[in-house]
């Protein structure tokens, strides 16, 4: 069956052509530190599941002191010299975005498929996986294409990836160290200690009160863990269900949705939600890495206006 | 109960704020928080390493970049500015306001990974709005510059967030499904996604109004 190892196997692949291409770049001052940080991931995608959780710390710690220590960089090559690419893409014109659009299209016929024909039953593709699989066989697919059609030296993929990889640098695997900071946060309790002060300073009797507390609870401790799913739990056990829920009668279905909702606006302000926030302001090359955060508050904060009161009106004072 | 476990809280938000490398003050934080709450220091260790690498899928999408590179090589960025050039009325806030209508639409689906700031933003989006404000303002000062690409990733994560919680088989909406479960409240997920409908129908309203000011404050930079 097709699962996640299948794609740890093919990111670990990708990885290793990160490091290859990183360290062909003479251009970059850093380039065996950049290499270094690629092989190990490559290391950690495949052969995490052997090193033993303390040998996977020991890594992660590695992977921390290369990026912590500035030891990697950027090349300043740049992908061909302008005139060659204004050239290319005139002469090839719209059908350039072909290739780029083949990932899309594989993912949205591949799901249909997937969920409409028999394929699901014959457990060919593992369920959870389905999505990530079917954009890992896109890309293989584009790639494929791509060297047929534009026939580019051999190389040129493992080069051109890398400059974008080592673009985006150390923000790449952010996203998966605060995944793990979650774990610790979780393990030393601050769920409960949070999800506790938070319900001891709600006065009895006014569901307005607990409303706004119970969604800016949502954004605070998502703006804290990075991702709202780490919230929810803990802000619904402490006020959405013993006080919005039983003891005022608010709808259930309401109180749910739109906490979580009101928990994504803290999402959009926080860097705690790196591939969301700081990620693509590494890979749009945005000198402020908070670029992106500064241009969502003006959405989140009406928006999260927005959610509290559709959480009061359409949850409570329109629904009894 | 003890409050000193939230001195690792107060670590992250000061290293963010004095910009230090954010893998550093989160591999801290981390270690500092584990031995507050009580862990062994091995403990800790093994805690961040079996995280790190249960969570090796949220990296996976990364295998995109070859792709995006190869193309970029070949002038997919200039396409991307020539095919708006030569559309009449094309403005960056126009363009943003029909992406995010199509980013809420295609993740009401369940389709969310079809689009995003390595798939579509850096490759397309980006280069689209950069040329439209271009073509309203000439040649971009590096703050407008700036301020264009940042509204063009923020318009991807406004459409995927008030778009996917309409779809009833996305995690958020199992999420809550399961919470509520937990207490004997049982909910339906159709029940879930519809209350997710007002918000994204406001994120719409909020998000594309602030695209609209954005070409006028473009406008009046000429």
């Amino acid at each position: 069956m097709i699962d996640y190892h299948w794609l740890y196997g093919l990111a670990g692949a990708v990885f290793a052509g990160f490091a290859i291409g990183s360290a062909r770049d003479e251009t970059n001052p850093k380039r065996w530190g950049n290499a270094a940080f690629w092989s190990l991931l490559v290391v950690s995608f495949w052969f995490g599941d052997f090193l033993g959780d303390i040998g996977n710390g020991v890594l992660v710690l590695a992977l921390v002191a290369i990026a912590g220590f500035h030891l990697i960089a950027r090349g300043s090559k740049a992908p061909g010299t302008a005139r060659q690419r204004e050239e290319s893409s005139e002469r090839r014109g719209n059908k350039l975005f072909l290739p780029a659009l083949i990932i899309p299209f594989t993912a949205f016929v591949g799901t249909l498929l997937f969920n409409y024909t028999p394929l699901k039953t014959l457990g060919l593709i593992d369920p959870k996986a389905v999505t990530l699989v079917l954009f890992g066989c896109g890309v293989i697919i584009a790639l494929i294409v791509s060297y047929v059609w534009l026939r580019p030296p051999a190389l040129a993929a493992v080069d051109e990836g890398s400059r974008l990889a080592n673009a985006i640098g150390w923000a790449m695997v952010l996203p998966q160290m605060l995944a793990s900071l979650g774990v610790i946060f979780a393990a030393a309790g601050i769920g409960e200690i949070i999800g506790g002060s938070v319900a001891a300073i709600i006065p009895h009797g006014n569901v307005f009160l607990a409303v706004l507390l119970y969604a800016l609870g949502m954004v605070i401790f998502t703006m804290i863990m990075g991702n709202a799913f780490a919230a929810f739990p803990v802000m619904a056990a402490a006020i959405g269900i013993p006080i919005l829920i039983h003891g005022a009668g608010a709808d259930p279905a309401v109180v749910g949705a739109v906490g979580m909702l009101a928990g994504f606006c803290g999402t959009l302000m926080t860097p705690m939600a790196a591939n969301f926030n700081i990620v693509p302001a590494a890979l749009l090359e945005l000198k402020d890495q908070y670029g992106v955060i500064r241009a969502q508050v003006a959405t989140a904060i009406p928006l999260l206006i927005a959610n509290i009161l559709i959480l009061y009106f359409a949850g409570y004072a329109w629904s009894r | 109960m003890t409050y000193l476990p939230l001195l690792g809280i107060a670590l992250v938000v000061i290293g963010f704020a004095l910009r230090f490398n954010p893998l550093l003050v989160v591999a801290v934080s981390a270690i500092v928080t584990g031995l507050l709450g009580g862990l062994p220091f091995l403990k800790v260790l093994a805690t961040l390493g079996h995280g790190f690498n249960e969570n090796r899928y949220v990296t996976v999408v990364w295998i995109i970049l070859p792709v995006i590179g190869l193309l970029e090589r070949y002038g997919l960025q200039e396409r991307a500015r020539a095919l708006i050039a030569g559309v009449r009325g094309a403005t960056a806030g126009r363009i943003l306001l029909i992406y995010l209508a199509v980013r809420q639409i295609i993740s009401a689906l369940g389709l969310t990974t079809v689009a995003g700031h390595a798939q579509t933003v850096r490759p397309l989006v980006a280069p689209m709005v950069t040329a439209a404000a271009e073509k309203q303002l000439g040649e971009l000062d590096e703050v407008t510059s700036e301020r264009v690409k940042a509204m063009s990733a923020a318009t991807d994560n406004v459409g995927l967030f008030f778009g996917e919680d309409i779809f009833i088989a996305i995690g958020s909406i199992l999420l809550i499904q399961g919470t509520m479960g937990g207490f004997g409240i049982q909910l339906t997920p159709i029940q879930l996604s519809l209350w997710a409908i007002p918000t994204a129908i406001c994120a719409f309203l909020i998000h594309g109004t602030r695209l609209l000011w954005l070409d006028r404050s473009l406008g009046r930079g000429r």
